[in-house]
């Protein structure tokens, strides 16, 4: 099994501080936005573009990519910033979210930003465009596989539910599924709202292979997703436990933190402790050799 | 007897799928309805049935799209259009994608299946998509013609589909174009614009209707309702100076909207529209409902008095 090495694990967990750091810059630049979910999914998308997608920035159409759905698609922050730092386009456009004719809109859309393969923003609708992309890549015996990403809240939309039927009956091995268990959604706790059960043991019984795995724990979630990659003739899902706004005080775990205004005050004090710890990070990468 | 509807569609694909490995067919659990059983056949491994799960059947199509194949998706009209709109506005047309639904049993074609099937609002709906092209084929040889167009135009499309029964108006060799009405009878007097398997004809025969009487009316068949073929009818709103739109739907929303908008805007003309007075379906014979709904040719041919006297 490939594991991390420690330095590795390290520049991957600074990796997810960057995504963090870039996310907050960018809501911050225009005063509001999903700060909690896109939070969350900062250690994943930092595993995802750092370490195990296959692609070229260079030419972000490449049919040999692999391809990523972010079916929770308000979380297109997140994104962005993965996908500057993998470098398809300049840090500097992070600060253009949302602006008037910016090709970084709050939901994903494929024509506006490259690197994103395809739109997102109606919650559960992801779910069966990755399975269909799923798909025709396996017709076309391309070695592309499929990479999406569900939040736990969506996780009410009947759609969802209806992919992953489809998916487990179709087979589809090249479809890799992560579930954000960040725990809230807008009106409040998923617990309160709807619960949402066992989530593992529901994949299991649609068909589907199903790990459990701290979402912000960078060797924890690598170590799923190899085990997952490795699965064939079936699905799979890692469900990942997270924190709605991880990473910084002002929103960390707190609830009502789905869509938040941010002031400058506030983008001030998220930057000044996310980058004290991506220089604690470089500290402990300093002091081991890889 | 001629080929079913339904059968010309499923006989097109294949013959399409012969020389285009990207065509395939998308089924939510209606493939005997259909009638795309012999696609399966043909082609199990570009066949998808997804179930009774019409919304999924959308987005799964939208998927193989981005992945360069051509999916022709179908489901009863009602559940093709309301119940997947959100999918097919976002996933497939706002993604610019390449998906071609099929909404069948339009309108009265229903019939025993009911309110809860019968689709009188779903060219409304679709018309409001952006760039979305709607088709609606009413005979045997435009169906086959249209389709080919469809799989041949880059973008979604939206096909409404008459299932069971056949009927041929027009000449194997005739040439049809998106976006291009047809004119099937020329006239001076009032203009009957029609659409799909149960108008047109009806629209043919207020004609006559109307013949006997010393009017002469103009009959198009205006297969696609989106783009317009606005040329045609400002031309033809203009020679005649009166026009009656004929179709098997809600009269907002779809071809009677469509023109009124655009008369109203370009050349205000008298007008009258056919079709379901907002009104929900409900069940019957093709004959009950085509008078339960004043879809008949002497409802058109009525129309069209009350308007020439207006104009008069």
């Amino acid at each position: 099994m490939n594991i991390l090495s420690q330095h590795r694990s390290l520049e991957l967990h600074r990796a997810a501080e960057f995504i963090r750091l870039h996310s907050m810059e960018a809501i911050g630049s225009c005063g509001a936005g999903h700060v909690g979910g896109v939070l969350s999914i900062a250690e994943l998308t930092a595993l995802l573009y750092q370490e195990v997608l296959r692609y070229d920035p260079k030419y972000p159409e490449d049919p040999a990519r692999d391809r990523v759905v972010l079916s929770k698609g308000h979380c297109g922050p997140a994104l962005y910033a993965a996908l500057a730092l993998a470098g398809f386009f300049p840090m500097e456009e992070l600060l253009t979210l949302n602006q008037n004719g910016s090709s970084l809109p709050s939901h994903c859309n494929m024509h506006k930003t490259p690197g994103i393969d395809i739109g997102t923003g109606s919650l559960g609708q992801g779910a069966s465009l990755a399975a269909g992309m799923a798909l025709g890549l396996k017709k076309r015996s391309s070695a592309s596989r499929v990479f999406l990403i569900l939040g736990d809240g969506e996780c009410n939309e009947g759609q969802v539910w209806e992919a992953v039927l489809f998916a487990a009956h179709q087979q589809l091995d090249n479809l890799i599924a992560y579930v954000d268990v960040n725990k809230q959604q807008l009106d409040g706790y998923t617990e309160d709202i709807c619960s949402l059960g066992d989530l593992r043991s529901k994949f299991e019984s649609f068909g589907w292979r199903a790990i459990q795995a701290d979402g912000h724990n960078i060797d924890e979630l690598h170590n799923a997703t190899q085990e997952i990659l490795r699965e064939t003739g079936r699905p799979g899902i890692v469900i990942m436990d997270t924190v709605k706004g991880k990473g910084w005080s002002g929103v960390d775990g707190k609830p009502g933190v789905h869509h938040v205004p941010i002031s400058s005050e506030q983008l001030e004090e998220a930057r000044k402790e996310i980058t004290h710890r991506i220089e604690s990070l470089t500290a402990q990468l300093e002091g081991i050799h890889d | 007897m001629g080929k079913d509807i339904r059968q010309v569609y499923t006989d097109t694909l294949l013959e399409l799928a012969q020389t285009d490995d990207t065509i395939c067919v998308l089924e939510s659990d209606l493939m005997m309805a259909t009638g795309t059983k012999a696609f399966k056949e043909a082609y199990p491994d570009r066949f998808f049935d997804v179930g009774v799960a019409e919304a999924n059947m959308v987005g799964i199509a939208s998927g193989l799209s981005s992945e360069g194949k051509i999916p022709f998706a179908a489901s009863f009209g009602t559940f093709a259009s309301r119940r997947t709109f959100d999918q097919f506005f976002l996933s497939a047309n706002y993604a610019r994608l390449n998906v071609k639904l099929v909404g069948t049993d339009p309108g009265i074609t229903a019939q025993f299946n009911g309110g809860t099937h019968m689709p009188f609002e779903d060219v409304g709906m679709m018309r409001l998509i952006p760039d979305l092209v709607i088709i609606e084929p009413c005979d045997t040889v435009s169906c086959a013609a249209l389709v080919r167009l469809a799989a041949k135009h880059q973008g979604s499309v939206y096909i409404r589909l008459h299932r069971k029964g056949s009927q041929t108006l027009y000449d194997e060799r005739q040439q049809f174009e998106l976006g291009r009405g047809q004119v099937l009878r020329d006239g001076t007097d009032v203009t009957l614009i029609a659409s799909g398997f149960v108008m047109v004809p009806e629209a043919l025969k207020a004609a006559d209707l109307l013949k006997e009487e010393g009017i002469r009316a103009a009959v198009l068949d205006m297969h696609t309702i989106k783009p317009l073929d606005e040329e045609l009818v400002l031309s033809f709103a203009q020679k005649t100076g009166a026009v009656v739109t004929c179709e098997n739907h809600q009269v907002t929303g779809g071809l009677g909207g469509a023109v009124a908008e655009l008369l109203g805007e370009q050349l205000p003309t008298l007008m009258g529209r056919i079709g379901s007075q907002d009104k929900f379906g409900q069940v019957g014979t093709l004959d009950y409902l085509l008078e339960a709904y004043q879809l008949r040719a002497e409802d058109i041919a009525e129309k069209a008095r009350r308007i020439l006297a207006k104009n008069s």
